[in-house]
C-alpha cells in the first residue's frame, strides 16, 4: 500500500509508537492512585496553553506543557483547601482551562484549523521538531521508570508505606506530575486533547483484567496501547478515518472484547 | 544516670513530647507526651477523630506537628534516618482490591526503603522474601494477586510484608477493620506470639481494644485527649536478662511453626 512509503504516515507511526509506550505507563500509576481525571483536565488546560502559543507565535506544545505544568500544582493547592472534595478542584480546573481557551480561540482569528489539530489531534502533521519531543519525553519517562520501578510500584500501592519507608513521597508526587504533564502535552498532537485521557487510562484498564502480576500489568498496558496505535493508524490509513479517533475507539473495543473474554472464561 | 531513665534493654523507641497538632482550627492532639519503650507493646485506642491517624503519620514523620518534639529511637526525627528498622502495616481499607500485584510482590515491597533507592533487588532480598513468605504460612499463595485473597490472608501478607525487613518497631494501623470474629483472633494470637518471643516493639492503633485486652490490660496507663495508651511489656522492667528470643525471621519460623 502506497500509505506506508509516505514520510508523513512513517512520522505518525513513529510518533504513535512513543507515546504509546509512555502514556500508559504514567497511566498506571494515574489510574491506581484513583486520579484518571487528572490527565483529562491536564489537557484541558493545555489546549488554552496551545492557543496561547499560536497567539504569541510560540512553539504551542511547550506553551501548552507551561500550561499543564501551572494546572497540575493549582490542583494540588485546590485539593489542599478542598479536602474531602479531591474532585471538586479538578472539575475547576478543568473549566478553567476550556474557558480560557475558548477565549484565547476567539481573540486570535486565522489559526481555527490548526487549533482542531490540537483539539481531536493530527498525528499525519507531525514534524520533526514534534517527533524529537515525544522522543525526548520517551526516553525521559522510560529512563525515570527503569530507574525507579520498585519506588514507583510502593508509591502507586500505598503512599503512607512508602512515607514509613523513608522515600521522599513529596518530591515523587511533584515529580509524577511534571512528568504527566510532559506527556500529555506531546500527546495532545497526536491523539487530540479531547482524546489524550483515553490513551493513558484504557490500556490500563485492560491490563488489570488480565495482568497476574504488577510487573505483568505494566506490559500488559503497553502491548495494548501499541496494538491499538498500530491497528488504529493503518486502517484509519487505509479508509482514511480520524486517526486519534481510531485508536481510541480501537481501545474500547479491545476493551470490551477482554471483559467479554474474562467473563466467558469464568466458571459460572 | 537519671532516675527516670530507663536502664538496659528498655530504650526509648519512640519519644513524644509535648505534642500538639491541628487541622486549620481544628486541634486533634493538645500536648501529648508519651514513651515508647523497646520490646512494649502499646496499644493506641480512639474512637474515630480521636486523632489516632493523625498521631501515627506525625510519628513517622508525614505529618509535622504544630509544637513539641518526635524521637525514634532516641534519635530526633529530622535526623532519624534508620527507616528500615520500622515495619508498618497499613489500614487494609485504604487498600485499592483491583490493585495487580501478587503476594511476592507486595512482600518484598517491605524491602523497598530510602536505603534502596536506585539499587537492584538481590539474590539476599529475594531470600528475606521467601523467608517472610514462610513465616506467615503463605508461600502457596505467592503468585496469587492480592486482591484475590481472603481477608485473613491478605492480612498475613502484610504482616509479611512489615517482618521482611527484620524491624525493631512494628506498627500497626487498625488491622483489624473489616475482618470477621475468627479471623482476628487468629490473628491476635499470631501478634502476641510475635511479641513474646521477638525482640520487636508493638504500636498498635484500633478504634476499641476488642479482642487484646486480656493480652494488654482493662485500664490504659496513659490518657491524651481522646487518645488512650494501653501498654504491655513482654517481662518484668527489672530483668533485662532474658533468653530464648529469636532473632531472625528464620527462627521465628522455628519457634511459630505450631501456628
Amino acid at each position: 500500500m502506497d500509505i506506508f512509503h509516505e514520510y508523513f504516515f512513517q512520522r505518525a507511526l513513529i510518533g504513535g509508537l512513543l507515546i504509546g509506550i509512555t502514556a500508559p505507563l504514567m497511566g498506571m500509576f494515574l489510574v491506581l492512585r484513583r486520579l484518571s481525571m487528572i490527565g483529562d483536565t491536564l489537557a484541558h488546560v493545555s489546549i488554552a496553553g496551545v492557543a496561547l502559543g499560536f497567539l504569541l507565535d510560540i512553539y504551542p506544545v511547550a506553551v501548552g506543557l507551561v500550561f499543564a505544568l501551572m494546572a497540575s500544582f493549582a490542583i494540588e493547592k485546590l485539593r489542599k483547601a478542598y479536602k474531602s472534595y479531591a474532585e471538586l478542584s479538578i472539575a475547576i480546573i478543568m473549566s478553567g482551562g476550556v474557558a480560557l481557551a475558548a477565549l484565547l480561540f476567539t481573540m486570535g482569528k486565522g489559526f481555527n484549523i490548526n487549533v482542531t489539530s490540537y483539539l481531536f489531534g493530527s498525528i499525519l502533521t507531525l514534524d520533526n521538531l514534534d517527533l524529537w519531543m515525544v522522543l525526548g519525553v520517551t526516553l525521559l519517562v522510560g529512563a525515570f521508570m527503569i530507574w525507579n520501578h520498585k519506588e514507583v510500584f510502593l508509591m502507586a500501592f500505598d503512599e503512607d508505606a512508602a512515607g514509613v519507608s523513608g522515600l521522599p513521597v513529596r518530591f515523587y508526587n511533584i515529580l509524577f506530575t511534571m512528568l504527566t504533564a510532559l506527556v500529555i502535552s506531546v500527546a495532545i498532537k497526536i491523539v487530540g486533547a479531547l482524546l489524550v485521557s483515553a490513551l493513558l487510562t484504557i490500556p490500563v484498564a485492560c491490563s488489570l483484567i488480565v495482568a497476574k502480576s504488577f510487573r505483568h500489568a505494566v506490559f500488559a498496558s503497553v502491548l495494548y496501547s501499541e496494538a491499538a496505535v498500530i491497528g488504529g493508524l493503518v486502517s484509519a490509513g487505509i479508509w482514511n478515518l480520524a486517526p486519534g479517533a481510531t485508536v481510541v475507539l480501537l481501545l474500547i473495543l479491545m476493551l470490551i472484547a477482554t471483559l467479554l473474554i474474562r467473563k466467558g472464561l469464568k466458571p459460572v | 544516670m537519671e532516675a527516670n531513665k530507663p536502664a538496659g534493654c528498655h530504650q526509648p523507641v519512640v519519644t513524644l513530647k509535648d505534642l500538639s497538632f491541628s487541622y486549620e482550627n481544628k486541634r486533634v492532639i493538645e500536648g501529648l507526651s508519651f514513651e515508647i519503650l523497646e520490646r512494649d507493646f502499646v496499644g493506641l485506642v480512639g474512637s474515630n477523630g480521636a486523632g489516632k491517624t493523625t498521631l501515627l503519620r506525625t510519628i513517622v514523620g508525614l505529618l509535622k506537628p504544630d509544637r513539641g518534639d518526635v524521637r525514634l529511637f532516641g534519635q530526633p526525627l529530622s535526623e532519624f534516618r534508620d527507616w528500615e528498622r520500622i515495619g508498618y502495616v497499613p489500614q487494609k481499607n485504604s487498600f485499592n482490591p483491583l490493585f495487580p500485584a501478587t503476594v511476592r510482590e507486595v512482600v518484598l515491597s517491605g524491602l523497598y526503603g530510602r536505603k534502596k533507592m536506585f539499587k537492584r533487588i538481590t539474590k539476599e532480598d529475594q531470600q528475606k522474601c521467601e523467608d517472610a513468605l514462610e513465616v506467615m504460612r503463605i508461600q502457596d499463595l505467592s503468585g496469587r494477586r492480592i486482591g484475590q485473597l481472603s481477608g485473613g490472608q491478605q492480612q498475613r501478607v502484610f504482616l509479611a510484608r512489615a517482618l521482611v525487613n527484620n524491624p525493631d518497631l512494628l506498627i500497626l494501623d487498625e488491622p483489624t477493620v473489616g475482618i470477621d470474629a475468627e479471623t482476628q483472633e487468629k490473628f491476635f494470637h499470631l501478634i502476641r506470639h510475635l511479641h513474646q518471643h521477638h525482640a520487636i516493639t508493638f504500636l498498635m492503633v484500633s478504634h476499641d481494644i476488642g479482642m487484646l485486652e486480656d493480652y494488654i490490660g482493662k485500664a490504659p496507663v496513659h490518657t491524651g485527649g481522646k487518645l488512650k495508651f494501653y501498654v504491655k511489656h513482654t517481662h518484668e522492667p527489672q530483668n533485662c536478662g532474658e533468653t530464648g528470643l529469636t532473632h531472625t525471621l528464620k527462627d521465628l519460623r522455628q519457634k511459630i511453626g505450631a501456628l
